[in-house]
């Protein structure tokens, strides 16, 4: 009974910290304009927090460039658990545009397991708000 | 005299929408010395480039920034154009300035947003967020993306406006000239917002061409200085607008500029649209291969003048593409603008330059760091890297 009650609260209010590991602002912008009026993601009781010690799912764009990688991994670290990575954008998926700079790992999934993948260069606003609904709906 | 505490912000700070590394000095409340460490968001782009054809560069750099993307191509364009001596048609210039306006729109109705929401106004962050999402249609209409526009070619555009989108975009700026002057009367006179900015992060007129300091953030110090008149490409020699510029050399003043630079690029959309010449809207024939030879470009992008340096070598490939973009220039001067201001100001200091760092961020400097081991690498150990790379990876011998 207890457990049902707090799954409930999770999934009801998943709050979420959002973090560019060296994408080009496209997807960031994106993210901000779904919680915003407009796509309004908030009514799903996802909000978006400053720190990681109070979120549950990690919002992570950019192919993850060699000098955030151990940034990236201690965040991880610091979010309670249970937590989850979402991959925004073609580039945090596979790499995507910057496949082959020098100084990228090409993916989130390199550094940190990743629960959800939502391709596209940038992503819709649409497309986020989908991918966050299928996470909740698999939690 | 109380003491000096060293205070860190970043990589990951609520206050900063990219990674960057702030160091501040403080002492009790007051901010005496700030430093600020970059390359968290470096990816190599430019040497990318050097592996990509004149194509596939464009689609490579307009992922420079998400939110001037528009400006990285159209001056990686111009200096492609320059050296290949083309002419490129009056339609195509119109289309190409008609979307450098509208990111310029929603590029500063962004950092209006941002910078309420810095200061603790979110109520103006969400209303301008959601008047923001008419140019993001406006542009869907034009180019069927909303942040990447992929529109620029080279010899002209890619998409032409139908008359029916034309009157459709017509149509909805109305509403949107409305409401832009509405948020420069409360970015401007509203007594809760004005008295948190006036006076913060001031750099004087002198102080800001010693930094050279660009775009919206030197014209509020009163450097008059703008690309679009300055030096005009595009549609830009065509068209009239006023440059906005202001003496108030504090945030105040940054807010003023934008806020009225926002109304003066409504109105400049709108001038575009009722004038938009009839014509072909590319060069038909391009050649794949660029000739030898350097160009330089220049373009007023939303947060200041951007550069781009073209280098040909006569075939498909660039052999060398520099960017400069505006937040480089700006970075140093508003790092020292926070000196002076209270730990509590920092956020809107430092935003209210507008920093891009995905355009600025340079590559990492090994420091010589004895404590972890760390040395300086040589020139001369760099240059031999650099000649063994490309033996093993290219086959290149020097």
């Amino acid at each position: 009974m207890f457990k049902k009650l707090i799954k409930w609260a999770r999934t009801k209010s998943p709050w979420v910290l959002h973090f560019n590991s060296g994408a080009c602002n496209a997807c960031d912008i994106e993210i901000l304009a779904a919680l915003m009026p407009h796509y309004d993601l908030e009514r799903f009781g996802v909000q978006l927090k400053a720190t990681p010690r109070h979120a549950d799912v990690l919002l992570c764009s950019g192919p993850v460039t060699k000098q955030i990688a151990p940034r990236l991994k201690r965040i991880y670290e610091q979010m309670p658990e249970p937590k989850a990575v979402v991959a925004v954008g073609a580039c945090a998926c596979s790499g995507g545009a910057f496949r082959g700079c020098y100084n990228v790992l090409e993916g989130v999934d390199q550094i940190i397991p990743v629960a959800a993948y939502i391709p596209g260069c940038p992503i819709k606003p649409e497309a986020l708000i989908d991918g966050v609904a299928k996470l909740l709906g698999k939690a | 005299m109380p003491e000096t505490i060293h205070l860190p912000m970043g990589p990951q700070h609520p206050f900063l929408k990219e990674p960057a590394k702030f160091d501040f000095d403080i002492q009790g409340e007051e901010i005496v010395g700030a430093r600020m460490q970059m390359g968290y968001n470096h990816r190599g782009i430019e040497k990318l480039c050097e592996d990509r054809n004149y194509y596939q560069c464009l689609f490579i750099l307009e992922r420079i920034c998400g939110i001037c993307s528009h400006s990285h191509t159209t001056a990686f364009v111009q200096a492609t154009e320059k050296l290949l001596g083309l002419e490129v048609p009056k339609r195509g210039l119109y289309l190409r300035t008609l979307v450098c306006e509208l990111e310029r729109l929603h590029s500063h109705l962004l950092w209006l947003g941002v910078a309420a929401h810095e200061v603790g106004f979110d109520t103006l962050f969400m209303l301008v967020w959601r008047d923001r999402e008419i140019v993001m249609e406006i542009l869907e209409e034009i180019s069927g993306n909303r942040v990447n526009y992929a529109i620029n070619t080279i010899g002209g555009v890619r998409r032409d406006l139908t008359e029916e989108q034309r009157k459709k975009i017509l149509a909805m700026l109305e509403p949107l000239l409305a409401r832009t002057e509405y948020y420069a009367g409360i970015g401007t006179n509203e007594p809760s917002f004005v008295g948190r900015i006036r006076g913060v992060g001031r750099m004087s007129k002198e102080r800001a061409i010693e930094k050279c300091a660009v775009g919206p953030f030197g014209r509020a110090s009163g450097v008059d200085m703008d690309i679009r008149r300055d030096d005009p490409y595009g549609a830009y020699p065509d068209l009239e607008f006023k440059v906005i510029t202001s003496d108030e050399c504090d945030i105040y003043g940054r807010v003023l500029v934008r806020v009225f630079e926002i109304v003066e690029s409504c109105k400049l959309v709108r001038q575009i649209l009722e004038n938009l010449p009839e014509g072909e809207i590319a060069v038909k024939k391009v050649m794949r291969r660029v000739p030898a030879g350097a160009a330089i470009s220049r373009y007023e992008a939303p947060r200041g003048e951007d550069v781009h340096w073209v280098r040909g070598n006569g075939t498909e490939k660039p052999e060398r593409v520099k960017v400069r973009a505006p937040t480089m220039a700006n970075l140093e001067a508003a790092t020292e603008s926070v000196v002076g201001a209270l730990v509590a100001d920092i956020p809107i200091a430092i935003a209210s330059i507008d920093p891009c760092f995905s355009c600025t961020d340079r590559t990492t400097v090994a420091l010589n760091d004895r404590r972890r081991g760390r040395r300086l690498t040589t020139w001369a150990e760099l240059r031999q890297h650099g000649i063994d790379w490309y033996r093993k990876n290219k086959g290149i011998s020097f």
